[in-house]
């Protein structure tokens, strides 16, 4: 069983993560998106919005799929816990002790994620303007990693290759040019 | 381009079963869920290291499982509809597009933003709530960031170009 607590590689998750979207179907004819789930929860929190006026209800499917993956997660993070950091390209590890990130934290860089660093005012904000920016992204653009990347692509649909693309120009700069300016001001 | 609600919502809820008020309706997405949340940690696609290491195009990880459940998702969908397979609720399988609408601006604009804080926080919303599960504190901050972006969008959608 030592597979369950293992890193395992893209060809196993990939295929795995693929198949959800079959499964999906298969269950109710729904379409794999997640970050649909942000909007029926300021819908179901009663947002007064137009944007929220709808039967959020009939939607509620991917608010218990969401809470899944809360569930998934605590399964894999915590009782399946691997405590062995990401595994690295040596030239990433360089990277990241250049912006005076730590490579070996474990899962997330301890710098941006752990307690002391939500708890500080800089950190906080950092993690929440990110937050901030795929939330109200993922809405302008009709979807997310999940919902263009993947279900959308697979269905050969033009207007999930443009977001796809959006998503890692996006990525790109912010990677590149935002984050290493962005953590040199969080220190 | 005002939106009227025409909007990705319209076509989604006349798909798809009505709503049963049954929590065994529920429990099948409720599985689903949990089997992607242990895939995004497992897979480590829900390390903000490996989407830094993705957008410098380090590692073939990232590549390798969006395009081989890109590919999966593909075929499958091929074989069951070529094989006549119907929903658990008897309609064919039917995947609507993102939005009905004739925009082509929102997908762009929308995926560089969207884009531009998936490469600072390092996880998009399924590995958000994996690594909330996970337990870790950060993961609620930048839950509670990408509920107040979808509620802004909200406020503003009307002003945007589409």
């Amino acid at each position: 069983m030592e597979w369950l607590t293992q890193p395992w590689p893209w060809h196993v998750a990939g295929p795995l993560i693929g198949l959800i979207v079959p499964l999906l179907l298969l269950i109710g004819n729904r379409r794999f998106g997640i970050s649909s789930s942000l909007r029926h929860a300021c819908a179901a929190l009663g947002s007064r919005l137009p944007f929220f006026q709808y039967n959020w209800r009939a939607e509620s499917w991917n608010l218990a799929f969401v809470l899944g993956i809360v569930l998934g997660g605590f399964v894999a993070g915590v009782l399946l816990f691997n405590p062995n950091p990401v595994q690295l390209n040596p030239q990433t590890v360089g990277a990241l002790q250049q912006m005076g990130l730590s490579a070996d934290s474990g899962f997330l860089p301890r710098e941006l994620f752990s307690w002391q660093a939500v708890l500080n005012p800089a950190g906080f904000l950092f993690l929440l303007l990110g937050g901030f920016l795929i939330g109200f992204g993922a809405r302008w653009a009709a979807g997310c990693t999940s919902g263009h990347a993947i279900t959308g692509l697979a269905t050969l649909q033009l207007p999930s290759l443009l977001a796809t693309l959006g998503f890692f120009v996006g990525g790109l700069v912010a990677a590149h040019f935002i984050l290493p300016w962005a953590l040199f001001w969080l220190r | 381009m005002a939106l009227s609600n025409r909007d990705e919502l319209r076509v989604q809820t006349q798909v798809g079963s009505g709503s049963g008020s049954s929590l065994l309706t529920y429990l099948p997405y409720l599985l689903a869920g949990a089997f992607f949340g242990l895939v995004a940690i497992r897979s480590e696609i829900a390390s903000w290291y490996r989407i830094y290491e993705m957008f410098r195009f380090e590692s073939f990880h990232m590549y390798g499982v969006i395009g081989s459940a890109v590919l999966t998702a593909l075929l499958s969908l091929w074989l069951l509809q070529r094989l006549g397979i119907r929903s658990r609720n008897g309609e064919p399988l039917r995947v609507r597009p993102a939005d009905p609408g004739p925009y082509r601006y929102r997908y762009v604009l929308g995926g560089v933003v969207f884009g531009l804080g998936w490469g600072l926080v390092g996880a998009c919303p399924g590995p958000i709530y994996a690594l909330l599960g996970s337990g870790y504190a950060g993961a609620a901050v930048i839950l509670l960031g990408a509920l107040l972006g979808t509620y802004v969008y909200g406020l503003v959608q009307q002003r945007l170009p589409h």
